[in-house]
């Protein structure tokens, strides 16, 4: 998917995380500051990178404030940012590029 | 030397006769002598104790570098006391100084930035949080800070492992002669219970008040026959941050839960018949359990004989339906628990040796049927953490956790299964401040589990019809959810030591690196 | 262990708004018999699409156990109904709550759009139930057409916000407002053999009230009730859990049909009441409350 514009989802509320995404010159850029980053920094970095990877994202800035989210909310909430900076319109791909 | 909760205690540490954690009741029966402080005689009768100013009073003390100076937390995130002397000590020039206090916290940042300038370079507490907590982490403290109980304190000095110089009292009220009280005056904190030990055992002893009352002030918290010095200031702290006005209860539907199910484990166990005994912790789920127990006494038709620890509201109103026939009261956390110590003839205030000292002959706690605490971590051992953070940063306070946890019958840890995406209950704690063998049965969100040490309790808990599960269980739960946590990586540096309550060597903690 | 999925305890279903984490990740240790991931009111309207991510994650990462896991889509005025059905077939969902459901047709249009959610993401064909919220006049009156109009509907519920609203009048703590609805609802799901749900209870402080509006449910037949804060589930399941009495008789009846049956015999005496067949259900029902309120052990 094409990173097309800046988009943002999910709020600093606890257990939950925000995603800000915005299109890149080329690569992925990560940027995290998470309130468990000793201990799950490196889970929560997997987790963004494998969900853009399964969204056939190529080029994007990616930075997450996360609040201790648990990895679904944070791969829902990149999910969500790469489909609002995307402009996609219709149905879901559920269950195909929407792992 | 690995000790009894199998932590790896440096050799290096392991010298002027210190030595690792052997479990909780080894030094029973062990001997020694109080030590003496060396004190000024106050002979003439005319003579005022009325300095005009603190910098005048640590002057007359002789406070010189190298010094240990102590302060009470009475005045809790509003005391002016700490940062007022410590202030006054470094614009004196004088540093190297070891703070003795019973507890540390966020009211007192400003020490982290004396710390940095070498001003203070020991530090020895029953608490440390905010940015001290941060500067003792990051090793900026000169030597290793000592983390005590609030029983094991007492221990300390009242066995000379600590010498007070000079002790720092604020009190709500005090004569010109130094009886100095909790009641009263603008800082109301209730009690004094922390300063007992320091102003009988300290060298040099200062109180500091902003209400200075008519001699006699009794029956004092504090006496005066141990006081050299009294100075009026301002303002000892702001009232506000003292006593919370109402401490609400708990409506979050997760802490009444699991309060609900501690006070159901609690009324299923051989202890819970006329005339108990209980303490609880001033968190949530804890505090929320005295609302439970109130209808299972009433059901039951059985009353406490003595609630034990720092009192809050629910325990007065439970005093003042008659559920409860004493309190024994070390400090006061909202309005309610002051104006009751000030008013209610059966409530009582005690110092803290009385209430947790591991080593003196009469300690409350060890008479304690039943105490609900709350925990940082749990680990499979039932080992508890109330002091670092998962993340390695000391931010917690030990307080009368382990002093209470070890001298009840029946110990309940209350927690939730997961905080965030931190999982409560581990493998490991990062720092052991309470050994298991103390803790007995573990209350969480997703289940409860009883130290198997404890048959009894097992048996009285499912006859009772109450599901129990294995500790292990827990955690393999905890770690489905949240994913498997990294481990904390520290470096080599001990920039703090746990005191189990008998002064052995609970565990170290180390230095932090910075998650990169 | 109810083998029909249909016909499961129901005594309490947690609403839960799919858009928060924190009341997302583990509702089910409050052990409600199901929750309703609210994708409708609860979710701003520039935040429905965040919601299905966060709903579609939920339902496919998150292990609720036996608690049944319900999604209320948003309504069939919406734009959003189509995806939000979508999202939660793809996830997994058991059933989806339609609301304010006026007519058999709207069960229907909701039933084609799960029949086609479940063909395009291979799940198994009638797998995903449907209940319908009744919130209007009109829904209460054609309350038998919707209790009839599908294979997959286990249930109604009544919605008292907009109702009280329409029939111009309010919540009243003897519940004289409700009254007619609440029989009207009951006696068409009775009718046609699906479960009734009560409107939920707003004021969470006011514990008298929700447990004397419980018990009037209880009394009343209904199944269940819908709860919007988690305080209020243990107070529905005491409520709804059958006393000594009540288990002992139900045995009684359970054991007797079933030594009969063998026998042949149609119709017989327990405890010198009349009993046949027709008792068996509430019986086993009695005995299912018991069980799930934890105070039968026994296995009948």
């Amino acid at each position: 998917m094409e990173i097309k514009s800046e988009a943002t989802a999910g709020t600093l509320e606890s257990s939950d995380a925000q995603v800000t995404i915005e299109p890149s010159d080329g690569g992925i850029y990560f940027e995290l500051s998470s309130s468990v980053m000793n201990q799950y920094g490196r889970q929560i970095r997997n987790v963004v990178l494998e969900t853009l990877k399964n969204l056939e994202v190529e080029s994007a800035k990616i930075k997450v404030v996360d609040r201790g989210a648990l990895d679904s909310t944070i791969k829902a909430r990149v999910e969500c940012a790469v489909f609002r900076s995307s402009g996609w319109e219709g149905a879901i791909p559920w269950r195909g590029l929407v792992k | 030397m690995k000790n009894a909760v199998g932590r790896d205690i440096p050799d290096l540490l392991l010298q002027d006769g210190r030595s690792v954690f052997r479990g909780s009741n080894f030094m029973d029966g062990c001997i020694y002598t109080k030590p003496g402080p060396t004190v000024r005689a106050a002979v003439k009768p005319q003579a005022s104790k009325v300095l005009e100013n603190i910098r005048t009073a640590i002057n007359r003390c002789g406070l010189k570098n190298g010094m240990t100076v102590s302060f009470h937390h009475h005045f809790r995130d509003g005391d002016y006391i700490v940062n007022m002397v410590m202030r006054e000590i470094e614009a004196m020039g004088i540093g190297d100084i070891t703070i003795a206090a019973s507890s540390l916290g966020d009211a007192h940042d400003p020490v982290a930035a004396m710390i940095e300038r070498g001003v203070v370079t020991g530090i020895q507490t029953s608490g440390i949080r905010g940015k001290i907590g941060d500067a003792v982490s990051n090793g900026s403290l000169k030597n290793i800070a000592i983390l005590r109980s609030h029983g094991g304190r007492v221990r300390a000095i009242e066995r000379g492992e600590v010498h007070i110089d000079v002790a720092f009292i604020g009190a709500p009220t005090s004569d010109e002669y130094g009886n100095a009280r909790g009641k009263g005056g603008k800082s109301d904190c209730g009690v004094l219970s922390y300063s007992v030990a320091d102003a009988r055992y300290a060298d040099h002893v200062v109180v500091i008040t902003d209400t200075l009352v008519p001699f006699p002030n009794l029956p004092p918290s504090i006496d005066g026959v141990d006081v050299d010095y009294v100075v009026v200031v301002d303002e000892i702290g702001d009232p506000a941050r003292i006593a919370s006005q109402a401490l609400r209860v708990t409506q979050d539907p997760r802490d009444l839960m699991m309060a609900e199910n501690c006070a159901r484990v609690m009324a299923s166990t051989p202890y819970f018949k006329d005339g108990f005994s209980f303490q609880s912790g001033a968190g949530g789920p804890s505090l929320a359990v005295n609302r439970f127990l109130e209808s299972m006494m009433v059901e039951r038709g059985i009353k406490m004989q003595w609630a034990l620890g720092g009192i809050t509201k629910p325990t007065v109103d439970l005093l003042n339906k008659g559920l409860i026939n004493c309190v024994v009261d070390t400090q006061d956390f909202d309005a309610a628990a002051v104006c009751s110590v000030h008013n209610h003839p059966r409530h009582y205030e005690i110092s803290t040796s009385q209430y947790a000292n591991p080593m003196n002959k009469g300690a409350f706690v060890n008479k304690l049927d039943f105490v609900v605490l709350a925990a940082l971590e749990i680990d499979v051992d039932f080992n508890v953490n109330v002091v670092t953070g998962s993340d390695g940063v000391l931010r917690g306070a030990p307080g009368g956790h382990p002093d209470a946890a070890s001298g009840a019958k029946c110990t309940i840890i209350v927690t939730p299964l997961v905080r965030g995406r931190i999982p409560t209950v581990c493998d490991r704690v990062v720092t052991v401040t309470t050994p298991g063998e103390s803790i007995d049965v573990l209350v969480t969100d997703y289940g409860i589990a009883v130290n198997p040490a404890r048959q009894d309790l097992v048996s009285a808990i499912t006859s009772a019809g109450i599901p129990i599960t294995a500790v292990e269980v827990l955690k393999e739960r905890a770690y489905s959810i949240v994913g498997v946590p990294d481990d904390v990586e520290f470096g080599d540096r001990v920039v703090a030591v746990m005191e189990a309550r008998d002064g052995t060597l609970l565990d170290v903690v180390r230095q932090v690196k910075k998650f990169e | 262990m109810s083998r029909d999925v249909k016909k499961r305890l129901r005594r309490t279903m947690l609403f839960l708004n799919a858009q928060r984490p924190s009341l997302m990740k583990d509702a089910y240790v409050y052990a409600p018999d199901s929750v309703i991931f609210d994708l409708e009111d609860a979710v701003a309207e520039n935040q429905k699409d965040a919601a299905r991510f966060s709903l579609y994650n939920n339902l496919r990462s998150i292990d609720y156990g036996e608690v049944e896991r319900i999604v209320r889509v948003n309504g069939l005025d919406t734009p959003h109904w189509v995806e939000d059905i979508r999202a939660s077939v793809a996830g997994g969902a058991d059933g989806i709550r339609i609301p304010k459901c006026e007519r058999a047709r709207d069960v229907r249009r909701i039933e084609e759009a799960i029949e086609s959610a479940e063909r395009a993401f291979s799940r198994k064909p009638g797998s995903t139930l449907i209940m319908a919220a009744i919130e209007s006049p009109r829904g209460v009156l054609n309350a038998l057409e919707i209790c009839e109009s599908s294979e997959r509907l286990f249930g109604v519920a009544l919605s008292g916000g907009d109702f009280r609203a329409a029939m111009q009048t309010k919540y009243y703590p003897s519940g004289v407002e409700m009254a007619a609805a609440r029989g009207n609802v009951l006696i068409a799901a009775r009718a046609s053999g699906v479960q009734c749900f009560d409107t939920v209870f707003t004021n969470i402080d006011d514990i008298e009230g929700f447990k004397s509006e419980v018990i009037m449910n209880r009394e009343m037949g209904f199944d269940g009730k819908s709860v919007v804060n988690p305080r209020q589930i243990a107070i529905v399941h005491e409520i709804f859990t059958p006393g000594e009495r009540e288990i002992r008789e139900a045995e009684r009846v359970v054991t007797a049909l079933s030594e009969n049956a063998n026998d042949g015999v149609g119709v017989f005496l327990v405890d010198g009441k009349m009993v046949d067949i027709a008792f068996l259900a509430g019986a086993r029902r009695t005995l299912a409350l018991a069980r799930a309120g934890g105070v039968y052990k026994g296995d009948l």
